[in-house]
């Protein structure tokens, strides 16, 4: 048997004997994201992420040393395969796993990580991001929230917005002005924040699309120490780019619909194909209105060529080769291509898009019109579209300012 | 399937790149444009194209071909894309010679298709038909059964090449009527038969096409490719391979039109600061250069999928030509209006990328046609 049949067949056989039998089959967009007072999307969720933290299966590629899994990315493959083939879901999402954490290994001092790391593996601490400020959206660095530093202890006044998750969140990685007399983007600190004090209130925002996971913070005198600076006082710029190349990465991710983990399922399912058969009818065996029709392959074919274009440049990576298109394509066209595709079911289900709760509409359909008003943000959040143009034209077609 | 050049390929690119810089700038296109000469295209860049290997990319090692397919071939359409190169490698070789090599008999092959892939012969696939659109149900000309052999009578058009080939594979109806997809024959014709005349067409895109005439044209039955009243099948694959093709030809002149809009944006000046700083440029530009990166990668997996005789090959082929339609149009109209007014001049040569990107719109199915076919594919 070689090494990595033996790891298959141990990480098989802990499964196997550990996962709780509920949680098999059990599936939720949402994941559970731990924290101090963590929700329970199924009863079983915390006893999962436990079990699995025990071992750092939670955060499989981070190092042993802090509580990863230590594993290699071929281990990290089969650990997915193996709870693919039992059903099992991801036992931990969250800001810490794909936002704070990476970040924290790649810049923080040993003590920093020693401190954070290990809780974000165990879920113990759920993170939430401090950037935007009502002042500071796509112009992020002109951000004002005033970071005053005296001895060890720093001193935190001003306001964020489009906090996710802010009212769960029991840190919040934040970046703060510690210098207004400096180049915009030299007098930035990168600060952890602990929220649970008199000096941080958070209040949920709700949307066009109704209650939202966004919140507006305001610090009045909130409290930190100069332990919790990333990668020094004012350079807190470096690690917030860094920050948002995974960021934008995982939105692109999210709305161009990345396939499903683990096993394949069957053939390739068209949800605009199947609504446009429900609410259009048929004639001769295909969707009779033949310009909604025609919509639904416009969208699906940009659909595939986008799913296409991630899939050569992963293969362009695996080949060795630097990265192909930047991470600013996807980020665009999948929000768009996401905009598109509510905006034709909108269309499809016709009259019965136009409800919001109540009788006559179908909890799909009102469902479905909050989540197209809720789409109109993805171009917004993460790096306007606009930002992202201005980036392709700057460093991939090097056009000049 | 990956999605990414081997070394063969890398190699190959880079061959082709430089020898139609070299052998095929612009200034050529016009030349040949502005000439009376009726070949419309170099025999001899197309025999340097046949040495350097090209013409036998596509085919198997049992067909004297090199065995790269068609992931190999759009490599090659795309570097002559970018010049416009109206060399018959797509007549020839991905329809006519592709209709030989997946139907053809030993002794077809041997007559015609070896020397067509030695770049000795040019063939032509005569399928088009006035009033036919893109349904390649729709052939009517008709085929008579005489002496045991046919008697062809009547007018294709818009034969890619066929101006000065050698022999064509004509799609002819031998039962049936036109809209049937049963009795449909493919028919070898030569050119020096009696009966064969062409007559080559004036197109904007300046590309080489031709009307063929037969009048009463005899052929033994060993004319038959493949089987007779079963060409439709046979039809449809060369059409899908040399769509792919003209895919690659497509994504060689959007690049080339987007290149050299490009360096336009960062030259023109006006109100005293080059065009290329304005916002208003820069987001087209940009979004230009998305619709290049996603047309990359689905001609890229067309060609792969039809090479690994995969399941969703047509679908794949429908997404390429679909997409490809609609990028190459917008990116040429973009080139066209930020070049402003010496865009629309004859005198500048961005106008050419914007002619062609509609001739091959409408050779092989536009957008609408393709997105039809992509529905109708998935089974809606």
């Amino acid at each position: 048997m070689t090494d990595l049949e033996s790891f298959r067949a141990e990480v098989r056989g802990f499964l196997e004997e550990s996962a709780p039998e509920s949680i098999r089959g059990w599936v939720n967009q949402d994941g559970y994201w731990g924290g101090k007072n963590p929700e329970l999307p199924h009863p079983d969720a915390k006893r999962w992420c436990d079990i699995m933290a025990e071992r750092g299966w939670t955060c499989p590629t981070w190092p042993k040393e802090y509580g990863g899994g230590g594993l290699d990315k071929v281990q990290a493959k089969v650990l997915d395969q193996e709870l693919g083939r039992l059903k099992l879901p991801p036992p931990l999402t969250g800001f810490g796993l794909s936002m704070i954490g990476p970040t924290l290994l790649q810049f923080g001092t040993e003590e920093q990580k020693q401190e954070h790391i290990p809780k974000i593996i165990r879920g113990e601490i759920r993170w939430c991001q401090g950037y935007s400020e009502p002042n500071a959206g796509s112009d992020l660095a002109s951000l004002q929230a005033q970071a005053v530093i005296d001895g060890d202890e720093i001193t935190l006044n001003g306001q964020k917005i489009w906090t996710s998750y802010g009212d769960k969140s029991d840190w919040m990685f934040v970046l703060t002005r510690t210098d207004n007399n400096v180049k915009k983007q030299q007098g930035i600190t990168f600060l952890l924040i602990d929220m649970e004090q008199p000096g941080v209130e958070v209040r949920p925002i709700k949307l066009i699309s109704g209650a939202s996971p966004f919140c507006e913070t305001f610090f009045d005198n909130a409290k930190a120490s100069t332990g919790n600076i990333i990668n020094g006082l004012n350079g807190g710029w470096t690690v917030a780019k860094a920050l948002l190349g995974h960021e934008r990465n995982m939105i692109g991710n999210v709305f161009g619909g990345g396939g499903p983990r683990g096993e394949r399922r069957g053939p390739p399912r068209n949800p605009l194909a199947e609504l446009g058969r429900e609410y259009l009818g048929e004639q001769d065996g295909r969707i009779a209105d033949q310009v909604l029709r025609d919509r639904i392959s416009q969208v699906s074919v940009d659909h595939q060529a986008f799913l296409l274009t991630m899939q050569r440049n992963n293969d362009n990576l695996k080949a060795g080769h630097r990265p192909g298109p930047e991470s600013s394509i996807f980020k665009i066209y999948g929000t768009e291509l996401n905009q598109r595709r509510e905006e034709l079911m909108l269309s499809i289900r016709g009259p019965q898009s136009v409800g919001w709760e109540g009788p006559g509409f179908e909890e799909a359909e009102t469902t479905q019109t909050k989540a197209w008003l809720r789409s109109r943000g993805n171009t917004i959040e993460g790096g306007t579209s606009e930002v992202q143009l201005n980036i392709i034209a700057k460093r991939v077609l090097e056009l000049p300012e | 399937m990956a999605l990414v050049l081997d070394e063969e390929q890398t190699m190959l690119a880079q061959t082709a790149g430089a020898f139609m810089r070299e052998s095929s700038p612009i200034s050529r296109f016009r030349a040949l444009r502005d000439s009376s000469e009726e070949r419309g295209y170099s025999l001899d860049v197309y025999k340097q194209m046949a040495e350097l290997g090209w013409t036998a990319i596509p085919f198997s090692e049992a067909d004297g071909g090199m065995g790269m397919g068609l992931a190999g071939l759009v490599i090659v359409t795309e570097a002559m894309g970018r010049g416009l190169a109206p060399e018959p490698l797509i007549p020839s070789i991905a329809m006519a010679g592709q209709a030989l090599s997946l139907a053809g008999s030993a002794d077809q092959k041997s007559t015609w298709l070896a020397p067509a892939i030695e770049g000795e012969k040019v063939l032509a696939l005569a399928y088009a038909e006035r009033g036919q659109r893109y349904d390649l149900r729709d052939i009517a000309l008709g085929a008579t059964d005489k002496d045991g052999g046919y008697e062809l009578s009547g007018e294709k058009t818009l034969v890619l090449g066929g101006q000065c080939a050698d022999a064509f594979v004509v799609a002819a109806r031998t039962a049936g009527k036109g809209g049937d997809a049963d009795g449909i024959t493919l028919l070898l014709v030569p050119a020096d038969a009696a009966g064969v005349s062409t007559e080559r067409q004036q197109r904007a895109d300046c590309q080489n096409s031709a009307i063929l005439k037969l009048e009463g044209v005899k052929l033994g039955a060993d004319a038959v490719i493949g089987k007779a009243g079963e060409g439709h099948g046979v039809l449809c694959d060369v059409v899908d391979r040399a769509t792919v093709a003209l895919c690659g030809e497509m994504l060689g002149g959007m690049n080339e039109a987007f290149d050299r809009t490009l360096d336009y944006l960062k030259e023109r000046k006006q109100f005293d600061t080059v065009i290329g700083t304005f916002q208003a440029l820069k987001h087209r530009a940009a979004r230009m250069y998305i619709e290049l990166e996603l047309a990359r990668s689905v001609v890229m997996a067309a060609a792969r999928a039809i090479d690994d005789g995969a399941d969703n090959a047509k679908v794949l082929v429908s997404i390429a030509k679909a997409k490809l339609s609609d990028a190459y149009a917008l990116i040429t109209n973009e080139a066209v209006q930020m070049h402003g007014g010496i865009g629309m001049t004859d005198e500048h040569d961005i106008g050419f990328f914007m002619k062609r990107a509609r001739g091959c719109e409408m050779t092989f199915g536009d957008a609408a046609y393709h997105r039809d076919r992509f529905a109708s594919l998935s089974g809606y």
